[in-house]
């Protein structure tokens, strides 16, 4: 077997992998962060405590109701997409004609009640999550040990990011969607129905925030506060990345999730803060983003 | 891109200019500063002295929200770090207590001066995303590092002697300490925001543009506005240390980043007197729902929703409507 500067393929890949893991949640994350942001033009803080409740809502099916993984993957979204329209209709809504800011302020005072609750009622400690039969062990590479779970989280993310994008760029509601980003004004004159637009991009969004916390739930523990500093990662992720474009968005989740997992290799002490300094450096010399065009 | 302040407050910039202070603010200096000279005869004086570290913290805050229109979401990391160094000069290098606390201020200052001159290169939403995700390093970077002790803290910092003659140990004696910094914190803050220099900087925060084409260096300004609001956040965080004799993780975390704009909201952004209301307010609410555990958090989170859909010229700013004039 062959070394690389003096670290074991093993410990190399099984961090890459680690790093993917967590590149799969930053681009799922922030693509969500990204879709709202188009058109809601608010940074939606509750987006960790969304995804918390994703790994909140698999764990109560489970739990209350016996209904397995496979299909809380698909229930579970769905469901705290419409809590999040919810929230939308009934909060957010009354801000738009004011500074963004305020959409800031709001959004963490409702990350703060939720994740509240849920700390009150189901304490700090974790839940553990057990991964459904298909997801135990795992396949021999050769060069490494790849676990099913893990494979599997790094398909789903795909998947739903690529099927985002397909969604946005290239149908027609996508094409309303666009539009609405460009000049909401402009596209209610044609009689589309803007607003609904606006709460149904906000509540796919939250989906999208819930989905990465159902995928999380068998890996990590499910935690009340598991999404209030991952939440702030996925900020720096947004702003080396920009949001103007929603590959952009993808791209720079998986390729920053690399690039801390190689950090955890070589210099384990700095993988904590590597996106940080990685965002420090990208505001140095393009302050817009990657993808972002100049705000 | 300015967050809507009371108009009436801003009202007052321009009315009183450089001269001096409108008659009602002196007659509320001069009862605040009444009221705080009696308070440790009538209230616990720790108490006392967290609100007024706090309503400092938050004052520090206003001067860049209220003022320049620039929200930080990461003011923790001023607070928090000047609290470690400071509890570090006094327990490890002996520093005394009013030289601690300059040596926490200096660091606040030069954090600051290091975050803001990055920050100030995005606008709005993203220019509190960046500052918070620079407080989550500076979080990161007080977890790890050997002098801050980790999830300990710094424990047992010692009070010390004033000028190295007066015994602060006494809570009364401490007090008038704390109070003389806090005092002198305030009436700074006022002056910079009645000053040329405050008023470039409220042109900058209603037409950006216009500042510019008028020859302003605006990003100079922001980021001395930055510097300062950091700095003086800094004073607030070191002398917190001295009084508490502790500096915790809780400090820096992005919590503290979220309070301080909990009481700035509610107090009322862009008013003088606003944050110190704010912070009586919200530290008197934790103190009495201490042992309601996460019901904090969700009262937090309950006035913050409230406060944006409903009461946005916060308490203050309320009261300034009413007497129609400016606090």
């Amino acid at each position: 077997m062959f070394e690389l500067l003096g670290i074991p393929p093993q410990v190399l890949f099984g961090q890459l992998l680690l790093g993917l893991i967590n590149g799969s949640f930053y681009a799922v994350l922030s693509l969500g962060l990204a879709v709202i942001f188009g058109l809601l033009n608010i940074i939606n803080f509750t987006h960790g405590a969304q995804y918390m409740l994703g790994a909140f809502g698999a764990w109560m099916l489970l739990n209350y109701l016996g209904v397995g993984y496979w299909w809380a993957v698909f229930i579970v979204p769905p469901i705290v997409g419409v809590t999040g329209i919810v929230l939308e209709r009934l909060l957010i809504r009354r801000l738009y004609h004011l500074d963004h800011l305020y959409g800031l302020l709001l959004t963490f005072g409702m990350a703060l009640i939720i994740v509240g609750f849920f700390r009150q009622f189901f304490g700090v400690s974790g839940l553990p999550y057990p991964p459904p039969p298909l997801l135990t062990g795992g396949h021999n590479l050769g060069f490494m040990y790849l676990p099913n779970s893990r494979a599997w989280v790094i398909f789903a993310s795909l998947i739903v990011c690529l099927a985002t994008w397909f969604i946005i760029e290239k149908t027609r509601l996508g094409a309303y969607l666009r539009a609405a980003t460009e000049n909401p004004t402009m596209v209610g004159a044609f009689g589309i129905n803007v607003p609904l637009l606006v709460t149904l991009t906000y509540g796919f969004g939250v989906a999208l925030a819930g989905f990465a916390g159902v995928l999380a739930a068998p890996i990590y523990a499910v935690n009340p506060n598991m999404g209030s500093d991952l939440i702030i990662v996925v900020f720096a992720v947004v702003v080396i990345g920009g949001m103007g474009s929603i590959l952009g968005s993808i791209l720079t989740g998986f390729g920053l999730g690399l690039i801390e997992g190689l950090t955890r290799v070589f210099y384990p002490e700095g993988s904590a803060v590597v996106i940080f300094v990685i965002m420090a450096l990208v505001l140095l010399v393009k302050p817009a983003g990657l993808f972002g065009r100049s705000a | 891109m300015a967050i809507d302040t009371n108009p009436i407050a801003m009202a007052a910039i321009t009315s009183v200019g450089t001269a001096g202070m409108p008659r009602h603010h002196l007659a509320i200096f001069a009862a605040l500063l009444v009221f705080l000279i009696a308070a440790p005869f009538l209230l616990y004086p720790v108490f006392v002295m967290k609100v007024l570290c706090f309503a400092l913290f938050a004052c520090a805050f206003n001067l860049l929200l209220g003022f320049g229109g620039l929200l930080s979401f990461g003011h923790a990391a001023y607070f928090g770090m000047a609290s470690y160094v400071s509890a570090h000069a006094a327990k490890v290098w002996g520093l005394t207590p009013e030289l601690a606390i300059v040596a926490g201020t200096l660091v606040a200052a030069v954090l600051g001066l290091a975050i803001g001159s990055l920050a100030i290169r995005r606008h709005g939403i993203y220019f509190a995303m960046v500052t918070l995700a620079f407080a989550q390093m500076v979080y990161f970077f007080s977890l790890q590092a050997a002098f801050t002790g980790g999830e300990d803290g710094i424990q047992a910092v010692p009070r010390g002697y004033l000028f190295g003659l007066i015994d602060l140990r006494s809570s009364e004696v401490l007090y008038f300490f704390v109070l003389a910094i806090f005092f002198a914190g305030i009436l700074l803050i006022y002056r910079i925001i009645h000053s040329p220099f405050g008023q470039v900087l409220k042109a900058i925060r209603e037409n950006e543009p216009r500042a510019i084409s008028l020859g302003y260096r605006v990003n100079r300004y922001k980021l001395a506005l930055f510097v300062l609001s950091a700095t003086l956040a800094g004073v607030a965080g070191a002398t917190k240390a001295i009084v508490f004799q502790l500096a915790s993780l809780t400090d820096v975390y992005w919590t503290m980043s979220g309070e301080v704009v909990l009481m700035t909201l509610l107090g009322g952004m862009g008013t003088v007197f606003g944050p110190i209301v704010g912070a009586a307010v919200i530290v008197t609410m934790q103190n009495y729902l201490a042992t309601f555990g996460d019901w904090v958090t969700i009262g937090q989170g309950l006035i913050f929703v409230v406060a944006v859909l409903l009461f946005r010229e916060g308490i203050v700013g309320v009261l300034a409507k009413w007497i129609r004039k400016p606090l």
